[in-house]
């Protein structure tokens, strides 16, 4: 289990985590839903530890992370736009990364599904965006990760390839691993996730099981439910924005 | 490379380091730029050496092609380099790495392929015309030494200068403003110092002045090797006879060396403090 306790983090003299705290449990797929600019990406970026938080502590199973990043080993990290060196073959990045950690056994399922095989000699650099995702989602399952972070994972994909993507996120679920997922489309979460995490202007608005925001907001699908939930905010910010 | 090679089970062991490294030079062995680096110089030697007369001449106009061409492609291919490689970076970030490991894989595999371009670009017409290594063999391996060494400082800062700003614009604006300080605005400004204190004893505060500059570090580098200390300028004339003989070379070699260590460790604090 992964949990944030308290998590702030300012870039300049902006707030971005305006004291997050999170549980994100094993067996579940959670959704970290918000705006734009709501801290989203930072948020996950901390727990990866690409952004350094200024405050709050990031544990793993009740363990402290380290420094030096061996945590990382347990988490598989799909990001927003991936980019690889564009001259290096798609077989090379796969080569580099199984070599990053020997001795791990690699779950090359999702490699396979995707048929990455068929572009195993081409340079990532003349991929198009769709098939990079491709690369970067496999090789964020690369390692049967505990956790499986996934920012905008479905963009650019085509409806197939967000079809296998979907099915290996729910074979993920079963097998008890954790998933954490963001994208702006509410209906393809609403498929997928059990938890919702709802992030504005760097605070945790509502963490708990979709059940649980759809009783509180008084709602019977995703998209209302988070409407209802800004609508709040305005509300009892006095209208103000 | 095929696809046997992911078949194939536990891949050797090897040091993250090493592998960033491995990445990063494979990805640059073949980028067409670093490879046009490499066929320009080579032609500037090959032209030198068709035009431009005996051995000496060729070496001083290498040396001056070098002291302007090193630290300007080091510069702007470095900036450019890094923020090209800013998601490869958080790639590398989110693996179980040290943050040391990969700085130390990155700087290697953006220094080792520009300045295997430089030796290799001047080396061949150098090796393939054989006279100039018979002339000045110490100035030669001078020339090679103070091409990497420059690399290294230049690279080193570019990464530091790309490290340090998001902004692509304004780093590729340092880059160049690096690049015209220590080629060109630095020697003007000593110029003028000295026709503006033209009566008083500058020859101490001078020397400190060109201890730092690389650029000009490299240049007396070279010239010691050679006897021209009409071509060695105010500073590096007075360098020679300072420091005469095998202490001239070695006080500024250290120097240079003292020089790499500056930017690079700007740069690791950059690289091992900021967020991605």
């Amino acid at each position: 289990m992964i949990m944030l306790d308290s998590i702030r983090k300012a870039f300049g003299a902006r707030p971005v985590l305006d004291g997050v705290s999170l549980a994100l449990e094993p067996g579940r797929i959670s959704a970290l839903v918000g705006p734009n600019g709501s801290g989203k990406t930072t948020l996950i970026k901390c727990i990866l530890g690409l952004a350094r938080p200024d405050a709050g502590r990031l544990l793993l199973d009740g363990t402290p992370a380290d420094a030096d990043g061996t945590y990382r080993a347990r988490i598989g990290y799909a990001p927003q736009a991936p980019h690889f060196p564009a001259n290096l073959a798609v077989g090379e990045v796969f080569a580099m990364l199984r070599a990053l950690r020997p001795g791990a056994t690699a779950d090359e399922a999702l490699l396979e599904e995707f048929s990455l095989r068929a572009e195993w000699e081409t340079p990532v650099g003349t991929l198009s965006g769709g098939w990079r995702q491709k690369v970067s989602l496999a090789a964020a399952w690369l390692f049967k990760p505990d956790v499986l972070i996934l920012d905008e994972p479905t963009a650019g994909l085509d409806p197939i390839a967000a079809g296998l993507l979907k099915h290996a996120i729910r074979s993920a679920r079963a097998e008890g691993r954790t998933v954490l997922i963001t994208s702006h489309i509410l209906s393809e979460l609403e498929e997928l996730a059990d938890d919702v995490a709802f992030l504005t202007d760097g605070r945790l608005r509502f963490a708990g099981s979709v059940q649980a925001l759809l009783a509180e907001t008084g709602t019977r699908r995703l998209e209302p439910a988070i409407a209802a939930l800004l609508r709040g905010l305005k509300v009892a910010n006095g209208g103000a924005r | 490379m095929n696809a046997a090679t992911l078949t194939v089970p536990a891949p050797r062991a090897a040091s993250p380091l090493g592998l960033v490294l491995r990445a990063g030079v494979r990805d640059l062995a073949r980028n067409r730029w670093l490879l046009a680096y490499g066929i320009a110089l080579a032609g500037i030697a090959e032209l030198l050496f068709v035009f431009g007369g005996a051995g000496q001449q060729v070496l001083l106009s290498l040396l001056n092609a070098t002291l302007l061409l090193v630290p300007l492609v080091a510069l702007v291919f470095g900036t450019m380099h890094v923020y090209a490689s800013r998601e490869f970076i958080e790639l590398l970030l989110s693996q179980p790495l040290p943050r040391r490991a990969i700085f130390i894989g990155l700087y290697l595999g953006l220094t080792l392929p520009l300045a295997a371009a430089f030796v290799l670009g001047v080396g061949i017409p150098l090796l393939l015309h054989g006279t100039l290594s018979a002339a000045a063999p110490s100035a030669l391996l001078a020339l090679a030494v103070v091409g990497v060494l420059l690399t290294a400082i230049f690279a080193a800062m570019a990464m530091a200068i790309a490290l340090g700003s998001d902004d692509r614009l304004k780093g590729m604006s340092l880059s160049l403003g690096a690049w015209f300080l220590f080629t060109i605005g630095y020697d003007g400004a000593v110029l003028a110092v000295v026709s503006m204190f033209g009566d008083w004893p500058l020859e101490k505060p001078l020397l400190l002045l060109m201890l730092g500059n690389p650029v000009d570090l490299a240049r007396v580098l070279v010239l010691t090797g050679i006897d021209t200390a009409a071509l060695l300028g105010y500073t590096g004339a007075l360098f020679r006879r300072l420091f005469g003989g095998a202490l001239g070379p070695s006080v500024a070699l250290t120097a240079l060396a003292l020089w790499t260590v500056l930017p690079v460790s700007i740069a690791r604090r950059r690289f091992l403090r900021r967020d991605f």
